[in-house]
């Protein structure tokens, strides 16, 4: 017996009404991720110097400030959709409502952050 | 919220420990210890666009003793939830689901992190050396 529409069967969203997005979402971040922060380590590792002007110097270069900016914004949609599972599996009530909205609030702060330190140190 | 008083399911104690369940609660463990080194990250990028003061302030929090540490810690971490990460995909695909591979696929990611992050570190030891 079937107790789905025909409906929403073919749209196939489950009963949550959005199916498989997050779990998908969550595999093309890691995705990303993957040769962008393996760039930032071997970036780091190799780097000579550690001092602000060759730092600056160095995020100056296209593909650092274009790397980063892709970094920053791949790592905290990442970070959002890892530790709302988190915060669903362990926190309840009330605080899980709080824990969630100071989630995504924190993480599209830290892009914001990311992105103007980025754009302002590069021009 | 009245408390139970039937008999709950057998939870995580009644099981002897195994390389595959450790991993995946370490793979959740990293997972959270890297997004507050994700938070530094933007620190360091926030300092970096506040002038050299504010730089070296974060240069020198992170190279002081504790905070080479952390960092050493989420050199590990980041290599591990990267490696897990790429295990996780391949499970994903429906490959490597086996019981032996998935134990064997647990070492050699635990393999790498090692080896990827003490030669992460290799430079910086040589440097501190000579």
């Amino acid at each position: 017996m079937r107790l789905r529409t025909p409906l929403s069967n073919a749209k196939g969203l489950g009963s949550a009404g959005e199916g498989a997005h997050h779990w998908w979402m969550q595999r093309l971040s890691s995705l990303a991720l993957l040769p962008l922060t393996l760039w930032l380590a071997i970036s780091i590792v190799l780097f000579p110097e550690m001092d602000y002007v060759s730092a600056v110097a160095w995020m100056q270069t296209p593909v650092a400030a274009i790397g980063m900016s892709l970094l920053v914004i791949s790592l905290f949609y990442h970070v959002q959709l890892g530790l709302q599972v988190i915060i669903e599996d362990y926190v309840g009530g009330a605080l899980k409502i709080a824990s969630l909205i100071a989630l995504n609030f924190t993480c599209i702060i830290m892009v914001f952050i990311g992105l103007y330190s980025i754009i302002k140190v590069s021009f | 919220m009245s408390v139970s008083q039937r008999p709950l399911s057998p939870h995580l104690q009644v099981y002897s420990w195994h390389l595959t369940m450790a991993l995946s609660i370490l793979h959740r463990m990293t997972g959270v210890f890297l997004s507050f080194g994700a938070v530094a990250l933007v620190i360091v990028l926030a300092s970096m666009a506040s002038g050299s003061n504010a730089y070296s302030f974060a240069h020198d929090a992170l190279t002081h003793p504790i905070g080479l540490l952390f960092l050493f810690a989420w050199t590990f971490a980041l290599y591990f939830h990267m490696a897990n990460g790429v295990r996780h995909l391949v499970w994903d695909a429906g490959l490597g689901l086996g019981k032996k591979v998935a134990s064997s696929s647990g070492w050699y990611v635990l393999a790498f992190a090692v080896l990827a992050t003490l030669a992460s570190w290799l430079p910086m030891a040589i440097g501190a050396v000579s």
